[in-house]
């Protein structure tokens, strides 16, 4: 395996959970729902995707019991933003709280147990090729999920009748609702699909990048991932090369470790939380940029006026 | 169908109702954890919420673990009053007791009362510093500050790592990653067993958001800021100000409950100088309401979901994470109970709905 190679291979595994997280979290935003919670169901996500693939054997039911814990651990959230009309940050914080204390609370019993890793796809002749088969033909099931999804979100919000829907209730409610469109439904199916994408992103922490569980092991990456969708400026496309561009940056910073340098090992792995805070600055600097594609009722609540 | 309909004002008893009946369903739900957990719930609920509070000495653990959360509870509370969503008080208390350890460790020599007010200065003056930094970004660049804030955290967590493995461990201390431990003026008074000065900082921290907010016209800004921030706008009130004010209060606070913590509590500067202090303080302003007596009663509140939480551990073999579970779980009680206080609850038929509607069709 040659350098290039294994440079590119590691990057795109840490870009995928950050990828399959962004693209739920930019659908619930563009519904105009703020979730704040994408590390709590990240966790929740991992630990169960982690539990189940070791009962059963099987990585992949793993990842589609993490996507499940996705959406359960996002219901509460449903119930207070979409019923109760509550504080959409305020919600988002507590289940940013409440998934990584639970997911802390039944994991560990799991600390320390070697898990079940994600079988690699493996195409005769085609994964042999050098660089192009392993990097193209050789990843795990969840990455070309990453980049399915992608394109499958790209596609719906901006060619699909539904899509536009979607987008509407998330410039304005009023005159959504007003259409006919029914807002809060909308927003409970955007939420409940982002839980599953974060359920899918931990699933492929604890299943594929680092077949364990560890508590807290989601590193802050539900939260890069929010950073990402503004990144991006609420687009796929954009969010698919943010999140290659934050893979590269982590993957750097553990190189430079490896390598040495001299540089201490803390400061290296806080390269992608100062790289995001670059990210932002440099994204949010341009106010029509942001103005122009920020879902505009994001993280207001809608109550229907009768 | 359950239809919520908009109060003319917040309820002034459901205001004071809602938390009660927040937590009233905590325990309820937390009883039901204990027993999907496996334990009594009864003994489960007595060891977490009722032991702690029997002896003096668990009584004074109160007092100590209230304080970082009394301190930082009330910055956050005026910070959320003005709709700034800090949520990198951890980090911020993370730099503030890095920059009141910065004498006992650089200038051991100066051990005297002033060198223990220059810590708490300090202190204060590192998270307020720190704390400025999303601030800034914010007024600058129009960043999140919720994002930039929390990504703070990991960054000072990791600063902190770095000097207590490097060039502030202690060289007689075996490797082991500490800084050297603090004595003499160096360690803040207690006033009773480990209650330390913090308390009275708390208590006087809680008085001054009072202050601020009942009797300064600053105090007004913020809220017509949080409320109606085009209003602030007219009334001549400067959001970056107040952005900037907000932050570097709540920062500050943030940092003296961090110098408080290693000056006081702990004694020396560790990787790990905090249990999640600064985001379960967000948990205290939320639930206290966002007013100064609230902040009192909610941190003592959640220190005992932190000291029930180790008896948990201790007596009934619970993970440590009990009780990050059971906080979480409080604020989403706290805030589904908040609709309370600014709706009214209807139940309303289908039917009933739809002639409502066609009567109010003319209108």
């Amino acid at each position: 395996m040659s350098g290039l190679e294994a440079f590119v291979l590691t990057v795109m595994a840490a870009a995928t959970p950050l990828l399959l997280a962004a693209t739920g979290e930019l659908v619930v935003e563009r519904a105009g729902v703020l979730n704040l919670g994408v590390e709590g169901m990240m966790a929740a996500g991992a630990v169960v995707a982690f539990a189940v693939a070791l009962g059963t054997g099987s990585a992949a039911l793993g990842a589609l019991a993490g996507a499940l814990a996705g959406v359960l651990v996002v219901l509460p959230f449903v119930f207070l933003t979409q019923v109760l009309a509550a504080n959409q940050v305020a919600s988002g914080l507590a289940l940013a709280l409440f998934g990584l204390g639970v997911a802390g609370l039944f994991g560990e019993g799991y600390v320390g147990q070697p898990g079940v890793r994600l079988e690699k796809l493996h195409v005769p002749a085609l994964s042999d090729i050098p660089f192009i088969g392993p990097v193209l033909f050789g990843q795990d099931v969840l990455v070309y999920v990453s980049f399915v999804m992608t394109a499958a979100v790209g596609w719906f919000l901006f060619r699909t009748r539904w899509g536009l829907m979607l987008r509407a209730v998330g410039v304005n409610h009023h005159a959504a609702h007003a259409l006919g469109h029914p807002v809060r439904l909308v927003r409970t199916l955007a939420i409940l699909f982002g839980g599953a994408m974060a359920g899918l992103a931990g699933a492929y922490l604890s299943v594929s990048y680092t077949p364990q569980w560890v508590e807290d092991m989601t590193a802050g990456r539900g939260w890069i991932a929010l950073a990402l969708v503004v990144f991006a400026t609420w687009r796929p496309v954009r969010v698919l090369a943010g999140a290659y561009l934050f893979g590269a940056v982590w993957i750097m910073g553990l190189h430079a470790q490896a390598a040495g340098y001299g540089l201490p090992p803390q400061l290296l792995s806080a390269l992608p939380y100062l790289a995001t805070i670059v990210a932002l600055v440099v994204i949010s600097r341009n106010r029509a940029l942001t103005l122009a594609n920020t879902p505009a009722m994001i993280g207001q609540p809608f109550v229907p006026e009768r | 169908m359950m239809v919520l309909e908009k109060r003319a004002a917040p309820s002034r008893w459901w205001s004071i109702g809602a938390p009660l009946l927040a937590l009233g369903m905590a325990v309820v739900l937390g009883a039901l954890l204990f027993a999907v957990l496996g334990h009594a719930p009864s003994r489960a609920l007595y060891v977490y919420f009722v032991e702690p509070l029997t002896s003096a000495w668990s009584l004074e653990e109160l007092a100590v673990k209230a304080t970082p959360l009394m301190l930082i509870g009330a910055g956050l509370a005026l910070a959320y009053r003005a709709n700034v969503w800090n949520i990198g008080a951890e980090g911020q208390l993370i730099m503030g007791a890095i920059a009141g350890s910065a004498i006992p460790i650089l200038l051991p020599g100066w051990n005297d009362a002033l060198a223990m007010l220059a810590m708490l200065l300090l202190g204060a003056a590192g998270g307020a510093a720190y704390a400025a930094i999303p601030a800034w970004l914010k007024n600058r660049f129009n960043t999140n500050e919720i994002l930039t804030s929390l990504m703070l955290v990991y960054v000072a967590g990791l600063f902190l790592d770095w000097l207590v493995r490097g060039p502030w461990r202690d060289p007689m201390g075996f490797n082991f990653p500490k800084s050297v431990a603090f004595d003499g003026w160096h360690v803040l008074p207690t006033l009773t067993g480990r209650v330390h000065l913090g308390f009275v900082l708390a208590l006087l921290a809680v008085l001054i958001l009072w202050v601020i907010v009942h009797h300064m016209r600053a105090g007004l800004a913020v809220r017509v800021q949080g409320i109606a921030p085009r209003a602030a706008r007219f009334g001549g009130f400067s959001a970056p100000s107040i952005t900037l004010g907000v932050m570097l209060f709540s920062g500050a606070l943030a940092g003296l409950a961090g110098i408080g913590e290693v000056a006081g509590a702990i004694g020396h500067l560790q990787p790990s100088i905090s249990p999640g202090y600064g985001f379960a303080a967000i948990i205290v302003a939320v639930l206290g309401r966002l007013s100064p007596i609230g902040v009192v009663f909610a941190a003592f509140l959640l220190a005992l979901t932190y000291l029930g939480g180790e008896a948990a551990q201790l007596a009934l073999n619970m993970p440590a994470k009990v009780a990050q579970a059971f906080q979480g779980l409080l604020l989403f009680l706290i805030l589904a109970a908040e609709v309370l206080v600014h709706y009214r609850i209807r139940w309303r038929g289908r039917a009933h709905g739809a002639a409502r509607a066609r009567q109010g069709g003319g209108a």
